[in-house]
């Protein structure tokens, strides 16, 4: 198998040209990602290779695009539509939330939504309040469509190309911060199974959970950790839905130990939902509290000064885990 | 509309089906009272033009979406009132399985593709099913019903104008019968008419009596046929008005007595009745077997769905996720 280093952007380049090849009824539509590619240039070459027909600019009407983007699906197209930034979903929420998750169910099974909203969480780019929003718990309590939360070049093309297949909703979460981050990814064609977490790092000490951009995080903590002794195993769920509970259970019965790096809120956020699964179902196994990194309770600030405090880091995690494994030893 | 270009066939089968419509409605009315039918649901008396005069214009593969007031829609297209029953009664047998009762009537087969009680959530979605047609290159075309109430909604504006631009195959239908819940229009909408609002869209906007079925088809044909050519999107703003109060409730007194009693004289039924046996298409005799034969129908239906099974939870969770 030959094996290359590309980036984030270019493996969800890779897999949407792949399945536009693939499949006719694929296609895409969202704010500038055809003439331009993207404001991110994710889709960069695919207007010139496809044309304004599959690569469709759409005006600034996110309530259109994924509404549109629905009525595709159930008319049996396989429609990609972009959503520039997570906070924009929120411009789109009636149909988000009150259509694209209820359709099947509400029809008794009559209909399938095979769509993709793709987002990003824009971590990382000073951008204030309404340009760096992280809210996947929100979309994991809406039971209905799928929710992918890539943290590498693998993931992100193996990922989007099962939710291009898959006959469910889903909604792609990518990061801005992740873009140009580089990776191995093989030439050969390859899927990921939606639901299936991935051990990033195996260790015996003590649990870290990680999504989308904390997994790097987790991973250069662990790095530094291990050299203090302290062998930590990372656990990437790359679905928030459909989840994967037993890898997780099982790293914490390995372990004993559980403590999660999210960016989004704390209160109610992801790893609220996290711990609760561990003390549910591995509670006996456990030597220490779950313990929660996240995002400040608090809109995002824009001073980088602030906004670098506002998430948990790499320095917070280190310092979390050594004192979590020194009073449980 | 010269009533003798018709065919009895089509004339009869518009009769039909406004009928249809009436006694469901009425039927729908008196089991809610005394609760048979859970829920909430809004009922289509009175407005039963609207939906017979546009379905009659529709392909059977034509779609149409609609709304949390949709009985008249679905029955108009063709979805078998045994099966809508059966739903209102939230019954396994149901159109949509017991799962989304009165509000989200969805049988493609006919041509249904969806409703959504969200006021103008489906009209995005209608755009979308139209961008599929377009895309394959099928000469089908999408029906988006929607009231007055929901031209007030982004979600309208933003599907209008996507509409337009891309030039697709739907056909907007306002039924305007003046009243969201209790608010008048000329307390809601600042534009001077509703139908102006399609100027802001560059497309063209027709006002048709919505209580006389065949100017409504005669319009709905010409929007249809447009869409089909290729034209593009047309709005069609019938003015109606709803007998009931807008759910099974009576929520107090926000339109005059004189002004309902005037639109009850104007009962689509009767004047479509009268216009035909005036002009001898029909007979009388012809008709009262259309009326037997609905009553027929109904009873069957709710027969049908007092028989079926209720949905349960276990049931109802298969059809969460396609897995």
């Amino acid at each position: 198998m030959v094996v290359r280093e590309i980036t984030y952007a270019e493996a969800i380049r890779e897999a949407l040209r792949e399945e536009m090849l693939r499949d006719e009824r694929v296609f895409l539509l969202g704010e500038d990602i055809g003439l331009i590619g993207g404001v991110f240039k994710v889709t960069q070459g695919l207007y010139e290779e496809f044309g304004p027909e599959r690569v469709r600019d759409t005006p600034i009407s996110e309530e259109a695009i994924i509404g549109a983007a629905i009525g595709a699906a159930i008319a049996g197209m396989r429609p990609v539509a972009e959503i520039m930034y997570m906070d924009f979903l929120m411009c789109g929420a009636d149909e988000l939330i009150n259509h694209l998750p209820k359709i099947r169910f509400m029809t008794g099974g009559k209909l399938k939504v095979p769509a993709v909203i793709r987002t990003q969480c824009a971590f990382y780019r000073y951008a204030a309040a309404q340009h760096s929003q992280c809210f996947p718990a929100f979309l994991m309590n809406t039971p209905g469509f799928y929710i992918e939360v890539p943290s590498t070049p693998y993931d992100a093309k193996g990922l989007l190309k099962s939710a291009i297949r898959d006959e469910n909703p889903d909604i792609f979460i990518e990061s801005a911060a992740l873009y140009r981050v580089r990776g191995p990814v093989p030439t050969e064609e390859y899927l990921i199974p939606l639901g299936v977490a991935d051990v990033k790092k195996e260790g015996k000490d003590v649990t870290v959970f990680a999504f989308s951009i904390m997994v790097h995080v987790a991973l250069s903590a662990a790095k530094k950790l291990e050299v203090e002794g302290i062998s930590v195993e990372v656990i990437d769920p790359r679905t928030l839905n459909p989840f994967d509970k037993k890898t997780l259970i099982e790293s914490v019965k390995k372990t004993g130990r559980l403590v999660i790096i999210e960016p989004d809120h704390k209160t109610a956020g992801v790893g609220a939902e996290v711990a609760a699964i561990a003390v549910e179902e591995a509670y006996e196994y456990l030597k220490a509290p779950v313990i929660r990194l996240a995002a400040e309770d608090m809109p995002a600030p824009f001073s980088p000064k602030a906004y670098n405090a506002f998430l948990p880091n790499e320095e917070k995690l280190i310092n979390t885990i050594k004192s979590l494994v020194k009073r449980s030893k | 509309m010269d009533v003798k270009s018709l065919s009895k066939e089509l004339l009869l089968d518009m009769y039909y089906k406004m009928v249809l419509i009436r006694r469901f409605e009425e039927k729908l009315v008196e089991l809610y009272r005394i609760g048979k039918i859970p829920g909430i649901a809004h009922g289509y008396i009175g407005e039963e033009a609207v939906a017979v005069g546009v379905c009659s214009a529709l392909r059977k593969d034509d779609y149409i979406l609609s709304t949390h007031r949709g009985h008249g829609h679905s029955l108009a297209k063709g979805v078998d009132p045994k099966y809508l029953m059966a739903e209102l009664m939230a019954r396994k047998t149901g159109v949509c399985k017991g799962i989304g009762g009165s509000m989200h009537s969805t049988e493609p087969e006919v041509g249904v593709i969806f409703s959504s009680a969200i006021v103008a959530g489906s009209i995005p979605i209608a755009v979308g099913v139209a961008l599929a047609f377009k895309m394959r290159r099928e000469d089908r075309v999408v029906v988006s019903f929607f009231g007055d109430g929901a031209t007030n909604r982004g979600t309208f504006h933003e599907a209008l104008n996507l509409a337009s631009l891309w030039k697709l195959p739907v056909v907007f239908v306002c039924e305007n019968n003046f009243y969201a819940i209790s608010t008048h229009i000329s307390k809601s909408i600042s534009a001077k008419e509703i139908v102006d609002r399609a100027i802001a869209y560059n497309m063209p906007g027709k006002v048709v009596d919505g209580n006389d079925v065949l100017a409504v088809y005669e319009v709905a044909l010409e929007a249809v046929e447009r869409a089909r050519r290729g034209g593009g999107p047309t709005f069609i703003e019938a003015r109606t008005y709803r007998w009931l109060d807008h759910g099974m409730y009576y929520l107090g007194k926000y339109r005059p007595d004189e002004e309902v009693l005037a639109w009850k004289q104007r009962c689509p039924i009767k004047l479509f009745k009268e216009r035909l046996l005036r002009e001898g298409v029909v007979t009388e005799q012809e008709l009262e077997m259309v009326d037997v034969r609905v009553l027929q129908e109904i009873e069957e239906a709710v027969k049908f769905a007092e028989e079926s099974e209720e949905t349960d939870l276990e049931f109802a969770k298969q059809f969460v996720y396609v897995r």
